[in-house]
């Protein structure tokens, strides 16, 4: 069994740190999961901090979306995947029977391509509130207006909030995506890929947004490009054919990773 | 294992051929200072002062060199701490070189003094701090982690050697003050020998950073623990 030591949690100037930084958010145990007869990620043991964010890196089909895939179950909707192990959400295992709603309004995700939805900006965002909370007018108007002040996007939409989203630039979308995502006040937020089509300002964007959300919520998020997750996050891990091979603080993975074959595959020495 | 990456690592190889080169000229800047000093050989403190520029020029090569491979290729992990050792010896070479300058100009000055017999073999100082540059730069080039910790023993033994050689010339100073003039020169052509033992010193300890992600430095040698 692969069994990945958590290591300590680095001082988080977003949050000040706390006492409770040191237990898990998210622990993995013993996680399985098969595409059909395919073991796609093979008994993994990790754990994820609260008010962090977590960069998975690895080859393509290592296993690393799936991995966020198994985080908030979207696997259920597919027949002949499945999960064994436990996925333990502040100590409660997400893959008992549970509701997905709320499951899905614990974990969030934005995927690679910006999804709005077919309709206003205001909407985009108002939807989710409304699936989970019952809110006046001029509330959800104040809702929706921090979030989008959240995701930097209000000085760039205030005045066509009743236009549709599908208006927007590939990174606006993007960052409206976020926006809505974090609007319904997620504990995690999955970010599979989340600027890989976008340009290096939106990609900024996006990444300053990340930190100044984990004050508030716990990130993971899984990316090909390494120097973003150098830049992004505080721990990363690598995952090869579907294991965990090493998790460690970001400084140290990329600067002294404990493994050879992170060291290849960061160096760029391996197929 | 396949190479997916061969214009950078080309790239790293060329980087360390050059650095390898500026070794080789430091090295024996050192030897032609030393000789020329002793045998009062004004052609070689003279050529000595010429490669001093050749060293500066390959410095700054050596750094837009590392540079360039920072800002195009975002290296990482152990090719980012070979960059980081390669540009942290560069400046340790160009700082040898200088001493070597240093040593040649003192060289041509001593001509117009009379030749004395010093109490100290500055020979074998000299093949010393010499022979440490050529370990530390030999860990460099075959990335030999016991090489490079053997440059670091016999750093230790320098310091007793070191109080020996102060103590012979200043005790000359006293005997026979009309060799002053000289016996200073001595001193502080020591002293410089000394600076360069202290880059090879540095150098090992780059060689072993780059190697194994070890920072021995400031630890006497001490395997430094977890997160020191």
């Amino acid at each position: 069994m692969l069994n990945v030591a958590l290591p300590p949690a680095p001082a988080n100037p977003a949050t000040g740190g706390g006492p409770d930084r040191n237990s898990p958010k998210l622990a993995v145990r013993n996680l399985n999961f098969y595409y059909g007869k395919f073991h796609a990620i093979k008994n993994i043991n990790v754990e994820i901090r609260p008010n962090t964010v977590t960069a998975f890196i690895g080859p393509s089909g290592c296993g690393k979306s799936t991995l966020l895939r198994v985080f908030n179950r979207i696997y259920d909707m597919y027949p002949g995947q499945r999960a064994e192990g436990e996925v333990l959400l502040d100590g409660e295992n997400i893959l008992d029977p549970q509701s997905f709603l709320k499951l899905r309004s614990k974990v969030g995700m934005v995927f690679q391509k910006p999804t709005p939805f077919p309709m206003s900006i205001y909407e985009n965002i108002a939807f989710g509130i409304r699936l989970y909370e019952k809110l006046s007018r001029s509330e959800m108007d104040d809702r929706v207006r921090q979030a989008l002040i959240g995701a930097g996007l209000w000085h760039e939409v205030e005045g066509k909030l009743n236009q549709s989203a599908l208006r927007l630039s590939g990174g606006q979308q993007q960052r409206l995506c976020i926006a809505r995502a974090l609007a319904i006040k997620p504990e995690i937020l999955l970010l599979d890929e989340p600027c890989s089509a976008l340009d290096p300002i939106s990609t900024a964007k996006i990444e300053e947004l990340m930190y100044l959300s984990k004050e508030n919520c716990t990130l993971i998020i899984v990316t090909h490009n390494m120097q973003q997750a150098a830049r992004a996050s505080e721990f990363t891990a690598f995952m090869l054919n579907g294991e965990l091979i090493e998790i460690s603080e970001t400084t140290q993975m990329f600067t002294k990773p404990s493994d050879k074959r992170t060291e290849d595959y960061i160096t760029g020495r391996f197929g | 294992m396949m190479d997916t990456r061969t214009h950078f690592h080309k790239a790293l190889d060329h980087l360390k051929t050059r650095l390898i080169e500026l070794g080789n000229k430091a090295e024996d800047a050192i030897e032609f200072a030393v000789q020329g000093y002793l045998s009062r050989d004004t052609a070689a403190c003279s050529r000595v002062l010429a490669m001093e520029s050749e060293i500066d020029l390959a410095e700054r090569h050596i750094d837009q060199l590392a540079l360039d491979i920072l800002a195009t290729q975002q290296p990482l992990a152990v090719d980012l701490r070979f960059i980081t050792a390669c540009m942290k010896i560069n400046s340790d070479l160009e700082r040898v070189g200088d001493h070597a300058a240093a040593i040649a100009r003192r060289g041509l000055t001593e001509t117009r003094l009379p030749a004395i017999e010093l109490p100290i073999d500055l020979s074998r100082i000299a093949a010393r701090s010499a022979g440490m540059i050529q370990q530390a730069l030999n860990a460099f080039i075959t990335q030999d982690l016991e090489m490079a910790n053997a440059v670091l023993k016999t750093d230790d033994l320098r310091g007793r050697i070191d109080d020996q050689t102060w103590i012979a010339l200043v005790g000359r100073m006293h005997q026979a003050p009309e060799t002053l003039e000289q016996l200073l020169d001595a001193l502080i052509v020591v002293r410089d020998l000394s600076r360069v033992a202290d880059h090879a010193t540095n150098i090992a300890e780059d060689v072993i950073l780059w190697v194994s992600g070890m920072d021995v430095r400031h630890t006497a040698g001490r395997i430094p623990a977890a997160g020191e």
